[in-house]
């Protein structure tokens, strides 16, 4: 990796702290939880609140399931060459009743993951521009 | 029984990577259910069309291009889009038509021609559409279908041969089906022995995108009884339920399910209430099925399906597998028509070919596919945004 300085890939979709959280939004009428952000409608049909607070999302969860990518992705997707397979979890935070996927750490492989298994939120780089390298979340497998 | 209305003719043309215009597709198996039906094209008064939104404005107005393609005769015309389920929500206007009484006979169409490679979004920086998203963050299609199959095998017990199996199965009866894309059996070592694409998924567990088209000539059950075929399969039920909040499951193109934190609010499952409409109005229950045409975009899925349509307990699909019963023969076949897994996808057609296999099916003229005395069958389906249907046909 170079010495390029980091920003993230998704502009203001999580913290750039060593412990991140995501960024998502909280409706101040029923408290349903929102991510990616959501700031114009509830859309909880019992709602109709627009009124909003940004939240910082639980940075544990469980994994729901999980699987891996063996094939690149199409644009936008950018790619290392040579193309590393990576592992992808949806993961069920506990405060939210929610599901959130993201990718898996490098270095582990499916075989290394378990449905209910605890994870936490990292960043790692996504891909490099000329500028700049570009973090995102992914889950890391955490002990029990 | 005044909600329902007669299948009197279907339709298709044979699925495959033809490279020609959509239009073609569909007005063949127009033409091919006008004949089946016996319904003279002019006596066909409205006109409903599956959109596809690959193909350019003929596709937006797929009604419209259909009815011109076959010869303007002044009959109305509208057009559905609504994913993996247009074919069900065109169905369903043409059932709406008739039950009010505003026409006597529609055809139901739908028809795609597919690009090659990868549906990709378009093109930019553009994070408030989910599907750039994914997509930017190393999220594809079959990840969505990797990670349901995934939770089968760690919550339920489904093993790699449970799925390859019903690769097996689709394949060696859809290889009896003349207008399927693929037709050649696979052998378990076959599907083990093709790429893993997301694991537990391997190529020859996922569907293609397919060329294709798929027709119905239905009417009202008074016209039906007019021309003599009172005794011609029914729609008896079409669902077409979006999710209730909170949807539990993630579903494409979204990067996160909704939160069911807050107060009175319980997840649900999409697939698993979408047919309890169909059954409901209907007026039967899973018991009264004898067959199911489901949607498997993924050898895993039809096994989600057959639980999700209450076929099986949940968790117990893969043992109704393996012991053959959702084969022909078995209790209850599923996707006697080999399925995706034999045909692809081509979108606005695909819920339509449903209907054309079960109305086959119930006038016992599937040949070698035959299920014996089929009386009852339902079908699902489920596309982006919330969009899915289930259709029951009886006769």
């Amino acid at each position: 990796m170079s010495d390029k300085p980091l920003a993230p890939a998704i502009e203001g979709w999580h913290t750039m702290e060593v412990k991140p959280h995501l960024i998502g939004t909280q409706c101040k009428g029923c408290g349903t939880y929102f991510f990616p952000k959501n700031q114009a409608y509830c859309r909880n049909p019992a709602c109709d609140s627009t009124d909003f607070r940004e939240v910082e999302l639980s940075r544990s969860g469980h994994i729901w399931s999980y699987t891996n990518a063996c094939y690149k992705p199409p644009e936008p997707f950018v790619a290392a060459e040579p193309f590393e397979p990576y592992a992808i979890a949806a993961v069920q935070l506990e405060k939210e009743q929610m599901v959130v996927l993201g990718q898996v750490i490098e270095g582990v492989s499916c075989e290394q993951l378990k449905v209910g298994m605890p994870v936490e939120l990292v960043l790692e780089p996504l891909h490099e521009t000329d500028d700049d390298i570009k973090m995102t979340w992914k889950w890391k497998p955490v002990a029990p | 029984m005044s909600n329902e209305i007669a299948i009197l003719g279907a339709g298709m043309h044979p699925w495959g990577k033809w490279g020609h215009n959509f239009v073609e597709y569909g007005v063949a198996a127009a033409r091919e259910a006008l004949k089946d039906a016996g319904v003279p094209w002019q006596d066909v008064k409205f006109v409903s069309g599956g959109a596809t939104v690959r193909c350019g404005y003929p596709g937006y107005v797929a009604g419209a291009t259909f009815a011109q393609a076959l010869g303007w005769q002044g009959a109305e015309v509208n057009t559905s889009y609504a994913a993996c389920a247009s074919g069900s929500q065109a169905l369903a206007a043409a059932r709406n038509k008739i039950l009010a009484g505003a026409c006597d006979v529609a055809l139901v169409v739908g028809a795609d021609t597919t690009p090659k490679g990868f549906l990709a979004p378009a093109k930019g920086y553009r994070p408030e559409d989910p599907d750039w998203v994914r997509f930017y963050l190393g999220i594809t299609n079959p990840t969505y279908f990797a990670l349901y199959a995934r939770r089968r095998m760690d919550v339920y017990g489904d093993t790699l041969d449970d799925f390859a199996a019903v690769k097996v199965k689709n394949s060696r009866i859809g290889s009896k089906n003349p207008r399927a894309r693929y037709r050649k059996c696979f052998s378990a070592e076959d599907v083990a022995a093709s790429a893993m694409v997301a694991d537990p998924l391997r190529l020859m567990d996922i569907c293609a995108t397919s060329d294709g088209g798929a027709a119905l000539i239905v009417s009202s059950v008074e016209y039906a009884e007019r021309i003599g075929k009172g005794d011609a399969p029914r729609v008896a039920a079409i669902s077409t339920t979006t999710p209730t909040f909170a949807s539990s499951v993630v579903e494409m193109p979204d990067i996160a399910t909704d939160s069911a934190a807050a107060a009175g609010v319980e997840a649900h499952a999409f697939r698993s209430t979408l047919p309890l409409k169909a059954y409901e109005e209907a007026g039967i229950g899973p018991e009264d099925i004898d067959l199911a045409e489901v949607y498997d975009l993924s050898t895993a899925l039809e096994l989600d399906w057959i639980e999700d349509l209450q076929l099986a307990p949940r968790g117990e699909a893969a043992a109704l597998l393996r012991a053959g019963d959702t084969a022909i023969g078995g209790k209850i076949p599923v996707n006697v028509s080999g399925g995706l897994a034999c045909f692809g996808e081509a979108v606005p057609a695909q819920a339509l070919a449903q209907v054309c296999e079960l109305t086959w099916q119930l006038r016992g003229e599937a040949g070698d596919r035959q299920v014996a005395g089929a009386r009852v069958g339902i079908t699902a389906n489920q596309g982006l945004f919330g969009h899915g249907s289930s259709v029951i046909v009886k006769r």
